[in-house]
């Protein structure tokens, strides 16, 4: 009983996550029909910057704050410096249609070895800014601690700030209008540039958050070819093909299905299974549903 | 202000979709745009609102240059253009349809008077404003399509097709609509239409495409009254 | 060299030359040559099967790191546990990626780009930390890998890996030559005609879907060659030899070559040899420090990478030929 208790709270913890790297992926996607596989740089690049602060000043909730803003910053530099730039020559050929997707995955590399070279490899590490011991009831050690809390917690209060920035501002609605109507949202007046940009952006920080919020819950390691940073964007991406890849809702509701599923596997079968089991419901998904589970009805092209 | 269009050539890859078109439309004009399909009707629309490239030529509006503007910017010089087939967004509900059409506007208190005024043309709009853009009908998203380019507070109105897939009870409504919208708020405004006839008659005057260049241009009128015209493009 | 492609025989002469020519040129360096030729081979076996689902069928797969994964564990597995001779391991090795290519393929067939190139991501990242976790693979350390001494009638100072850059090198001739042939066949049009437009092809009638998993297939089963001759090379497999950075670099390998010009996979078969070299220089130079060390080829691999996507997209041999031939067209008026 207590198993299945825990379980489901370690799934909705880890779940919480991916569902914000699923987010970065999706904004990302909307505003620019790109899946930005450079996300995981960005997230580590500024987890790292996070590091940096917690050094200086001995404070995690400073160093969230800081990297968030920081990731906020480097993705929109990545859409000013690259991206406009990249779509700007208006490329023909074979190579024309997956030239930003390889664009994406080389900024990922450079943003790697770049930490590599600054930073060098050796493991960084953030320690947890409150307790990681579970909570105890009757005896039992719940697999829910302090830690655990904030981090639903603060992907709770980012997810309602990211929903009443989309659906109660303008620019919210020029997110939304630009996202899936382009054409008529610049006939309307939307500079769809400059959006495009806050998407970045925004995007970079949900990125930030989840590779700040990762870090101390796993074993707080942090290191340039950290493999637990290119998980989280392969789980970000599994949970956002589940939600359909357009959709931030169906970007939460594939974050959690994800780490349930995991979480129950982890627990139940074989954690050597976790990764294979991933792929398993990524392929299940593509092939069976290919607009995602929720995205059935607003299914756009892919 | 008047719209000047003089040897407007405009390419569709290896095939000169438009070629050397020139016309005029004065302020507070309707102007009907008729030709076949094909005729490169939408392709010169396009052109017009910063969507298409030209090739060469000169199209202006006022004092502002009206080719390789972006839309965006041409917007707020006072040019709104309806793309054809229903422009709006169907996942956004008809009050944000509306609202993205202002959001460039400053003046909040100016664009809900816009949006009162838009409401009082097309009330089925208003009973309608929570709804999602997905469930209204045909009609209705073309007034909702028409209303979005209002709010942007236009003086020339650029309306690809609005009749398109469009029962006839409708679209008498729609064009009479549009004459009226162009006599009370001063617009300007350039119609393409298949219909050719249905246009025409709400025009003031009109040009006749063919094959990407301008085979006649005449007052509604006249070309109504024109038995060549009227064999080619109005069926009888 | 187009002189030679007129025929299928011609053209087999010629690489039956240019193999000649290698074999003789690997008699004359020293043995880190040798050895850069074996790696060469191996790149350019890797590239050409990229070159051949992105340039050839419109496809993308950031993973072809983990299929070479495939295909050198498998070689090893029947290596190790079955003691089959090498060239069958080879054949396996092939096959077996080639599998794993059909099965992935038949997805990937349904998938447009962001899906298959996150779908291809995903394997390059998760394959080679499956091996950590089951104790037949090796874990960390990995298999040893021996394809074993060259045959003794070749003389004693025939050298293991002049041995090995024997291998490397015919199996890429007949890889390349092969590649030639079937890209002219008719499955060569059929990937094409997809390439440039899945509609029309399809009212061409051609499968698309089949088309594409075959593309899929028998460019999985050439990365499953280059991973075995990858393992031939470092003698072991293991996870970190099948690092994510590998597909990066195949995928910056690819793109340099340009994808539609496989001739053109010497440029980044070249450049990926030479890039571990440069950068050690570099560091030495400059006397740098451990972190700049391990850190500056990936570095330059991925900076290769961008700058090639975002000034000359098509590859730089397409580029040239392009300008030249609006210099032509320019001069001609």
């Amino acid at each position: 009983m207590f198993q299945l208790l825990n379980t489901i709270l370690i799934g909705i913890t880890s779940g919480a996550i991916y569902s914000l790297m699923a987010i970065a992926l999706v904004l990302v996607w909307r505003s620019t029909r790109v899946v930005n596989f450079a996300q995981a740089g960005q997230a580590l690049l500024s987890t790292y910057i996070g590091f940096e602060v917690i050094q200086r000043f001995d404070s995690y909730w400073i160093a969230l704050i800081v990297a968030i803003v920081a990731g906020a910053a480097v993705g929109a530099l990545i859409d000013v410096l690259f991206m406009r730039f990249l779509f700007s020559r208006n490329t023909q050929g074979p190579i024309a249609g997956v030239a930003p997707i390889i664009a994406t995955l080389g900024l990922l590399g450079l943003i790697r070895g770049g930490i590599g070279i600054f930073l060098g490899n050796t493991e960084a590490s953030i320690r947890p800014p409150v307790s990681n011991v579970g909570f105890t009831i009757s005896g039992h050690t719940l697999a829910f601690s302090p830690l655990k809390f904030l981090i639903v917690g603060a992907v709770i209060f980012l997810m309602l700030a990211l929903s009443l920035i989309f659906q109660r501002t303008n620019i919210g609605l020029a997110l939304r209008a630009s996202a899936y109507a382009p054409e008529i949202a610049r006939l309307a007046g939307v500079r769809v540039d400059g959006i495009r940009t806050l998407g970045w952006a925004l995007a970079g920080a949900a990125g930030a958050a989840a590779g700040m919020l990762q870090t101390p819950n796993g074993d707080g390691g942090l290191s340039p070819d950290s493999l637990d940073f290119s998980l989280l964007l392969v789980f970000g991406f599994i949970a956002a093909v589940i939600g359909g890849l357009e959709s931030l809702i169906g970007a939460v509701v594939g974050g959690l299905l994800l780490g349930l599923v995991l979480a129950f596997v982890l627990t139940y079968v074989s954690g050597s299974l976790v990764f294979i089991i991933a792929f398993m419901v990524l392929i299940l998904v593509l092939l069976l549903r290919p607009s995602g589970l929720i995205g059935a009805k607003r299914g756009r092209r892919a | 202000m008047t719209l000047i269009v003089s040897d407007l050539c405009v390419d569709h890859g290896a095939i000169r979709a438009i070629n050397r078109v020139s016309f005029r439309v004065e302020q507070g004009q309707l102007a009907a745009v008729i030709g076949a399909n094909g005729a490169g009707k939408t392709t010169l629309l396009r052109s017009l609102s910063g969507l298409g490239h030209a090739a060469s030529g000169h199209a202006t509006w006022h004092d502002h240059n009206l080719l390789h503007a972006k839309p965006e910017k041409l917007v707020r010089y006072g040019v709104s253009h309806v793309c054809e087939g229903k422009s709006v967004i169907p996942e956004l509900t008809v009050e944000e349809n509306l609202n993205l059409g202002a959001l460039w506007r400053k003046d909040a208190k100016e664009a809900k008077a816009t949006r009162e005024n838009i409401l009082e043309t097309f009330p089925r709009l208003g009973e309608r404003l929570s709804q999602l853009a997905d469930t209204l009908s045909g009609g209705e998203r073309q007034m909702l399509a028409i209303g979005r380019a209002l709010m942007s507070k236009p003086q020339l109105l650029l309306l690809d097709e609005p009749s398109l897939g469009l029962a006839p009870l409708v679209i008498a409504q729609i064009f009479q609509n549009i004459r009226e919208l162009t006599d009370e708020m001063g617009l300007t405004v350039v119609l393409v239409e298949q219909n050719a006839m249905s246009a025409l008659e709400i025009a003031d005057i009109g040009i006749v495409l063919n094959l990407g260049r301008v085979a006649a241009t005449n007052s509604a009128q006249q070309l109504i009254a024109d038995p060549q015209v009227r064999a080619a493009y109005l069926g009888y | 060299m187009h002189r030679f492609q007129h025929s299928n025989f011609s053209r087999l002469l010629f690489f039956v030359l240019l193999g000649g020519l290698l074999f003789l040129a690997g008699n004359r360096v020293d043995e880190l040559r040798v050895y850069q030729g074996a790696t060469l081979a191996m790149y350019v076996v890797a590239i050409s099967s990229l070159i051949l689902l992105t340039g050839y069928s419109g496809q993308v797969s950031l993973g072809h790191g983990a299929l070479m994964a495939i295909g050198g564990y498998s070689a090893a597995l029947t290596r190790n546990y079955l003691s089959l001779p090498i060239w069958l391991c080879f054949v396996i090795a092939i096959l077996t990626a080639a599998i794993a290519g059909a099965v992935l393929g038949t997805a990937a067939a349904r998938l447009s780009g962001p899906y298959l190139a996150g779908t291809t991501l995903a394997l390059a990242v998760g394959l080679p930390s499956i091996a950590n976790q089951f104790g037949f693979l090796g874990g960390e350390q990995g298999l040893l890998f021996d394809v074993g001494m060259p045959p003794a009638s070749f003389g004693s100072d025939f050298s293991p890996y002049k041995w090995y850059f024997w291998i490397a090198a015919s199996s890429a001739l007949i890889a390349i030559w092969w590649l030639q042939n079937i890209l002219r066949s008719r499955f060569g049009r059929i990937w094409r005609a997809v390439r440039d437009n899945e509609v029309a092809a399809q009212l061409a009638g051609i499968h698309v879907g089949k088309a594409k998993t075959l593309a899929f297939t028998v460019s999985s089963g050439l990365a499953g060659l280059a991973g075995a001759l990858l393992a031939m090379t470092i003698a072991t497999v293991s996870p970190s030899a099948f690092p994510l950075t590998l597909s990066f670099a195949l995928l910056t390998g690819a793109v340099l070559s340009g994808v539609t010009t496989l001739p053109g996979v010497m440029i980044g078969a070249v450049t990926l040899v030479a890039t571990p070299e440069i950068a050690d220089s570099i560091s030495r130079r400059f006397a740098s420090s451990e972190n700049v060390t391990m850190n500056l080829p990936g570095l330059l691999v991925s900076t290769l990478l961008v700058l090639v996507v975002l000034l000359v997209p098509n590859g730089p041999v397409e580029q040239w030929r392009s300008v030249r031939a609006r210099k032509s067209a320019h001069a001609a008026h």
